[in-house]
């Protein structure tokens, strides 16, 4: 039974009903004293299609990481509902949502030893079934390790497998998260800033990472980025957050312009078309010193 | 297993059923020979041969033997062998509270004692002989009882510190802890300064963390107590895995983790407030262990979690020869050798992570 629970959830996803519907949604953190209860997230309502990759952009404290969370069923909504596959958070277990949707987070330090094939491996909790009397050891189906190890080859950290993650740089460790998040098996993938303190060419790495994923997996991402290029270059739509509400949804080309940008930041920037794609390009204005 | 998987899966990369069972059975008899080279020491020394035959009479409960038992073989079965067996149990306990209390906090340093959660145990206990509570009978629940509340709350008030922003940096929490033990420390003064003389010196010795020798009913039960909390944490040894890798990704994963943290606090209060309750308070097993095992087989719990409880009970049980013998006829307690050998280590490993982690 509880197999044919996981197949009805991983077919679960089909092309017709939007991969996450987003309805009125609002959240808010408990009040600290003294402060004024604000809406982290503001009734915010939209969706997502299958194999769309969804940038979400916004200035610091916009709440384009508490959206993620709440999409990942990590917050509950306040108000509001959210729906993935047609199917409310709500009403599916953690481990359902496990198996639909994956989290790359922000930062991740791991103080412990633990190998990149362990980390990897861990994927794959949400699949197993757990058998009482064996403790959890030899768990690993299988099906298990031949999941871990193709997504280990997608991310090309195959090589790495037997070393320790806290020993790896910033770009591969990334890797290794998004490999982790792979292992899942997921239909969408949410990623909280991938490329933050990264270097340019693991920066570029992550990105067309994430492409290649879409196209072969067909994964709908969503994708908080503070680099307006980042969105730009490799979002299908972009959703723009100011203060808890959606200001503007829509193409890099209706969202990524000067008065967009204006409004949202408040600030001067210089947008013109990327060479390459003619997609938006974001660069800083000229220097203007103010007396 | 694909050809292709098994390359890296058998490679020592992950864990197999069969490197469990090697490091496993490996452990398990070195700790009986650790346990039998511990019986030979004491005040008076025993050799082997006589273990064997006191061994040897007390399995079969040899009652017309018995008459015939030399002094040596009545050491060794009414107070030497019980003993032995006792602080194997308290460190394998302390080892384990150890290594869960590093997943949950994810902090690699973290010890119940360090903490003050053996001093939130122990000033349940002193609170318990204070009333007179169960006093007489050591091992029936109720000193335990009283170790586990105390325990409870010095660890929730501790992971309320910790969590408080978001994530407590190492030396922070460690500071919380201290200055957590020093204020329960003082409680425990103040009981045992109101106390009689002759209760208060008992109680002190306690304090200071020695084992004795039980009587056989009482150490089956305690034996009995810590196996089965031992298996329960092993049963969410795949949990405190994922979440290492912190509670929103642990989350993500499909761990409720809500309703295990809370589940492993009552396991490790409950092993802590027993371990206490018959041993007092034995510093650094829970964190110089664990660091050692970690470093050699990794950090996947469902094996670092057993490996570290055999490995705390051998450390335990020649820690306790030493305290026996080192004074011998006198004896020390035997939380001095562990915090004299434990407490350099910590500092060590203080010094050494400054430059790494924080």
């Amino acid at each position: 039974m509880k197999t044919d629970r996981m197949e009805t959830m991983q077919s679960g996803l089909s092309v017709d009903v939007p991969a996450i519907e987003v309805e009125g949604v609002s959240f808010r953190y408990p009040t600290t004293e003294g402060r004024e209860r604000i809406w982290t997230l503001d009734h915010l309502s939209f969706h997502v299609d299958a194999g769309e990759i969804l940038g979400v952009v916004g200035p610091n404290g916009s709440g384009k990481s508490s959206l993620l969370k709440v999409l990942s069923g990590y917050l509950p909504a306040g108000e509001g509902d959210v729906r993935l596959g047609g199917l409310s958070l709500g009403t599916r277990s953690q481990a359902d949502i496990a198996r639909l949707v994956a989290v790359v987070p922000q930062e991740y330090a791991q103080v412990f030893p633990f190998t990149v094939a362990e980390t990897v491996l861990m994927g794959r909790f949400p699949h197993r079934t757990a058998r009482w009397w064996s403790m959890g050891i030899g768990d690993e189906t299988a099906k298990d390790l031949a999941c871990a190890h193709q997504s280990m080859i997608d991310t090309d950290v195959l090589s790495l497998a037997d070393r320790l993650v806290s020993d790896l740089s910033g770009g591969e460790r990334q890797r290794v998260m998004i490999a982790r998040a792979l292992a899942q098996a997921p239909k969408i993938l949410l990623l909280d800033e991938p490329t933050a303190f990264l270097d340019i060419n693991h920066q570029i790495e992550i990105c067309s990472l994430i492409a290649q994923l879409r196209a072969e997996r067909r994964l709908t991402v969503v994708l908080v980025s503070h680099d307006l290029n980042v969105a730009s270059q490799y979002c299908d739509r972009v959703l723009m957050l100011k203060e808890g509400r959606l200001c503007r949804i829509g193409s890099p080309d209706e969202t990524i312009r000067p008065d967009v940008l204006h409004m949202i930041y408040g600030c001067e920037v210089v947008v013109d078309a990327h060479p390459q794609t003619g997609r938006p390009r974001v660069t800083m204005p000229m220097n203007i010193v103010r007396n | 297993m694909t050809d292709l998987a098994s390359s890296w899966a058998n490679a020592g990369a992950v864990l197999t059923v069969h490197r469990w069972m090697a490091v496993i059975g490996g452990l398990l008899l070195a700790s009986v020979a650790i346990l039998v080279l511990c019986l030979q020491f004491g005040a008076t020394s025993v050799d082997v041969k006589t273990v064997a035959t006191a061994i040897m009479h007390m399995l079969r409960a040899d009652q017309e033997g018995a008459a015939t038992l030399g002094t040596s073989e009545i050491i060794m079965v009414q107070i030497r062998f019980p003993r032995v067996l006792m602080g194997f149990f308290v460190g394998a306990g302390l080892a384990a509270v150890g290594v869960t209390l590093q997943a949950l906090l994810r902090n690699p340093l973290a010890d119940p004692y360090v903490l003050g959660v053996s001093s939130g145990s122990a000033l349940g206990v002193s609170l318990a002989i204070l009333f007179g509570i169960g006093s007489t009978f050591m091992l029936l629940p109720i000193l335990p009882l009283f170790g586990f509340a105390g325990g409870l709350l010095a660890l929730l008030l501790i992971y309320r510190l910790a969590q408080s922003k978001s994530r407590l940096p190492i030396h922070s929490l460690l500071l919380a802890g201290v200055i957590l033990n020093a204020i329960l420390t003082a409680f425990i003064m103040f009981i045992t300064s109101i106390l009689e003389p002759n209760r208060s010196a008992g109680l002190m010795a306690w304090l200071m963390g020695s084992l004795t020798a039980p009587n056989y009913p009482a150490l089956g039960m305690f034996l009995l107590y810590v196996l089965c909390v031992l298996v329960m944490l092993m049963h969410k040894a795949q949990s405190l895995n994922m979440l290492t890798l912190g509670e929103e990704t642990a989350r993500s994963l499909g761990v409720e983790t809500e309703g295990i943290k809370k589940w492993l606090f009552v396991l490790t209060a409950l092993l802590t407030g027993a371990i206490v309750s018959v041993s007092g308070m034995i510093g650094f097993v829970g964190m110089v262990v664990p660091h050692a095992v970690r470093s050699v087989i990794g950090s996947d719990h469902r094996l670092l979690l057993p490996a570290s409880a055999l490995v705390g009970g051998m450390f335990l049980a020649v820690a306790d020869t030493i305290a026996r013998t080192i004074m011998a006829p006198a004896e020390i307690p035997v939380g001095i050798v562990t915090a004299l050998t434990g407490g350099p280590f910590f500092l060590y490993l203080l010094l050494w992570r400054k430059d790494r982690m924080v």
